[in-house]
């Protein structure tokens, strides 16, 4: 088998499994935070039992996350030698600052809202809490820095066929960065708000811990209520910036085979890239222009306008495109309807609504995985867009047959761990708030 | 000095200090976990050792993390080398860091499979353990490179007398820093077991530093002409003396104190053999990868500098206040 192709998808399991966690990290930090505020504020018991909950679930999300987290920071050495060699002048430098000024905050303190709780004063759980919150959202901001440099390069100069550092400012907010950076977040906090809600509408529905669950489900959807609604925003200008900086991206997105003015919105279709058709088509006429240009008949370009080894495959960044912005639509829907509810304060009694906010627990990790696989399958054949391709940047040392084993050794642990994950997670809900930890 | 080879040189302090620190740090959990077995008898005592490296292995393990993304940045031509090089030896410590990390939260809840989960842990902190040093020790007495600074050899390659032997002496000075954190932070049967087992670890520490130096003479004999190699020995035997006085005085603070400063002598001894190589070549030292043709550019160097210079000072601040949060003697609360 090709090299390259496996460790494609090698990559593309680690970092596809490692993605389920940080995103929930995001959203659960978030709330502990908001949790141990209104403890801090008002002292009463049951702010404090709430949150030693939702810490026992972090506690083993946040494992995992690491567990997955350094295979793929090692990746870049061990599966793509020549990435490193070629733009790690560049890439290098945002991972390093990410672990001394992120990663070492957020891991630092999380033994402190771990263990910590009776040794250290009020005030300073709190801001333990902080800044496990801060640490986790700085890390995210280092690594959607190195991953927006990939998508739109920039303060790089080519010396000696390698990329070279220039101006620094301009590589950390390259064109991409802070449009991104914000959608993932909104992503994460999304992520998180809605799976507490779950685990809140579970109890409620089964009619336990009453006062506990209420209180994780208001904090939890008010979050999300905003968290949606805003994603749609910048779910919107992520698109803009899209069409604007990759262009071929956007054309795969959209299945605009030719370059159009006015062009349609496409809501549904079947793309056939060998004959450049796409089947079943439900599109609004002119949409695309209007949202990218403001201007219904402002010319967007299609894939014609790219060299067959420089235009992304169309089908998968296609389908993953559209499915995620039909969950983030979801998402907004079932944002109105929880604040409905809550206003209506039905939230945590309608069994409908319970029962829906369980089934949407895993539905923003589709939208998670979705938008990544949109993201970095629409930048092919690029590892770094029009800089270099990612069949020139795999390890030149490594056979096929070796990352076809570790491929399949990732695979069965990564399941394994999943498979664990889920079990521990149900159990620990099951066991519910109040339940005793071991530890200091 | 040259602005950049002032910037080379401060970066291979600076990655030096990084991964020392890892190593005293996670060192006494990969330590500890290695000798679990050894440790505890049942599930209590256990949780008493898993208890004592809980609120920290994250944070430690940070050290690795940070000093991996410090090599790719400052050298990316040595980074690239030593882990596409050594693919199959770095999946093997990826596979074993997976379980290592998620083992004792596993244990803890997953109650039917206890037995599964504490030999992952086991495992997952013995394999690291081991073939840290084995790499370490390819790098030192070198591997075979092509112009093209890739690895032309095999994993068998890696498996080498030298790196071997530097292999178990990094598994047993990891050992001496379980053995002694373990004894400083419990107490009671756990205390009683790191006590009974602490000399045989001790005296297996010296056996390897022997078995290295007998290497060294054979496959580096050049590096013995180094006074600063000499130095480090010096102090990092001193301290191996002065860990069992300070044990068998029950010292337990100092005792471990003074294995951490044995392995930073070790430390001193790779600092000074690599010094200005970063992965020797073998055979050929024209093709060695250098700190001066490995580097990134001037201006990487200095804003990453500038990163480490304000950030490093802030985290080591921070980490040495949590430890004195859980300083004292792991409790268990039921």
């Amino acid at each position: 088998m090709d090299v390259v192709l496996l460790s494609r998808i090698q990559f593309a399991v680690a970092a596809g499994f490692h993605f389920i966690f940080p995103p929930l990290t995001l959203g659960i930090t978030l709330v502990i935070l908001v949790i141990e505020t209104l403890f801090l504020k008002s002292g009463e018991e049951i702010y404090k039992t709430i949150s030693a909950f939702l810490i026992k679930i972090l506690g083993l999300i946040f494992a995992l996350g690491v567990a997955t987290g350094i295979v793929l920071e090692f990746s870049f050495g061990t599966n793509w030698a020549q990435y490193s060699r070629l733009v790690g002048d560049i890439f290098g430098a945002p991972l390093a600052a990410e672990g001394i000024l992120a990663f070492f905050l957020e891991s630092v303190f999380l033994g402190v809202l771990l263990f910590g709780r009776n040794r250290v004063s009020r005030r300073m759980y709190w801001v333990s809490a902080f800044l496990v919150f801060l640490g986790s959202h700085l890390s995210g901001f280092w690594i959607i820095i190195a991953n927006s440099w990939m998508q739109t390069p920039a303060g790089f100069a080519i010396e000696g066929g390698r990329a070279v550092l220039t101006d620094f400012n301009a590589a950390v907010f390259n064109p991409s960065t802070v449009i991104r950076f914000l959608h993932t977040m909104l992503a994460g906090w999304i992520t998180g708000t809605l799976f507490l809600a779950g685990i809140a509408a579970w109890y409620l529905l089964n009619k336990r811990h009453e006062a506990m669950p209420k209180i994780i489900m208001k904090i939890s959807l008010i979050i999300f209520i905003f968290s949606a609604l805003a994603q749609f925003a910048s779910g919107h200008s992520s698109s803009v910036q899209v069409a604007k900086t990759q262009p071929e991206k956007m054309a795969a997105f959209e299945a605009l085979w030719k370059t159009t003015e006015g062009a349609p919105l496409s809501l549904f279709g079947i793309p056939v890239e060998s004959e450049r058709k796409t089947y079943l088509e439900v599109s609004i006429p002119k949409l695309l222009s209007l949202l990218v240009h403001f201007d219904p008949n402002a010319k967007i370009m299609g894939l014609d306008e790219f060299g067959p080894d420089e235009r992304p495959p169309v089908l998968l960044p296609f389908m993953s495109y559209h499915v995620m912005i039909a969950l983030g639509s979801l998402f907004a829907l079932l944002a109105v309807l929880s604040a409905f509810m809550l206003i209506r304060q039905t939230a945590y009694a309608s069994k409908w609504f319970l029962v829906s906010m369980i089934a949407a627990i895993s539905l923003p990790h589709l939208a998670n995985e979705f938008g990544w696989i949109s993201a970095e399958v629409g930048r092919q054949p690029w590892a770094v867009y029009r800089v270099l391709k990612t069949a020139d940047a795999v390890s030149v040392v490594v056979p096929a047959w070796q990352v076809l084993f570790s491929l399949i050794m990732f695979s069965m642990i990564y399941l394994l761990l999943f498979t664990v994950f889920v079990a521990i997670l149900l159990k620990i809900v099951k066991k519910g708030p109040g339940a005793k930890a071991g530890g200091y | 000095m040259e602005t950049l080879t002032f910037l080379q040189t401060s970066w291979f302090a600076l990655i030096g200090a990084l991964l020392a620190g890892y190593a005293l740090l996670d060192g006494f959990d990969l330590g500890a976990g290695s000798l679990l077995p050894f440790l505890a008898a049942d599930d209590e005592e256990k949780l008493v050792v898993f208890n004592s490296i809980w609120p920290f292995w994250d944070g430690n393990e940070v050290w690795l993390v940070t000093g991996g993304a410090a090599l790719f940045a400052a050298f990316p031509h040595a980074y690239a080398t030593v882990f596409s090089g050594f693919y199959l030896a770095f999946m093997l410590v990826l596979f074993a860091l997976i379980f290592r990390a998620v083992s004792m939260e596993f244990w803890y809840y997953d109650e039917k499979r206890r037995g599964l989960w504490s030999a992952a842990f086991v495992a997952g902190s013995l394999l690291p353990s081991l073939l840290y040093g084995v790499a370490l020790g390819n790098v030192m007495v070198g591997i075979p490179l092509a112009e093209s600074m890739e690895f032309t050899g095999n994993f068998f390659t890696l498996l080498r007398p030298y790196p071997l032997a530097i292999g178990l002496l990094g598994l047993f000075a990891i050992l001496l820093q379980g053995v002694t954190y373990i004894a400083m932070k419990t107490d009671g049967a756990v205390q009683n077991r790191a006590r009974s087992i602490f000399g045989r670890v001790w005296g297996l520490f010296i056996a390897a530093m022997a078995l290295s130096f007998a290497a060294t003479i054979v496959y580096m004999p050049e590096s013995l002409s180094n006074p600063l190699v000499w130095i480090s020995a010096a102090v990092s035997i001193a301290a191996w003396l002065l860990c069992r006085l300070f044990a068998s005085g029950g010292k337990t603070g100092l005792s471990f104190a003074m294995s951490s400063l044995a392995l930073l002598g070790l430390w001193g001894i790779v600092g000074a053999t690599q010094f200005p190589n970063l992965v020797r070549a073998t055979g050929n030292a024209s093709l060695n990868i250098t700190l001066y043709n490995a580097s990134s550019s001037e201006k990487t160097l200095w804003v990453m500098l500038y990163i480490a210079l304000i950030g490093m000072p802030i985290v080591i601040f921070y980490t040495f206040y949590v430890y004195r949060i859980f300083r004292g003697k792991v409790m268990i609360t039921k």
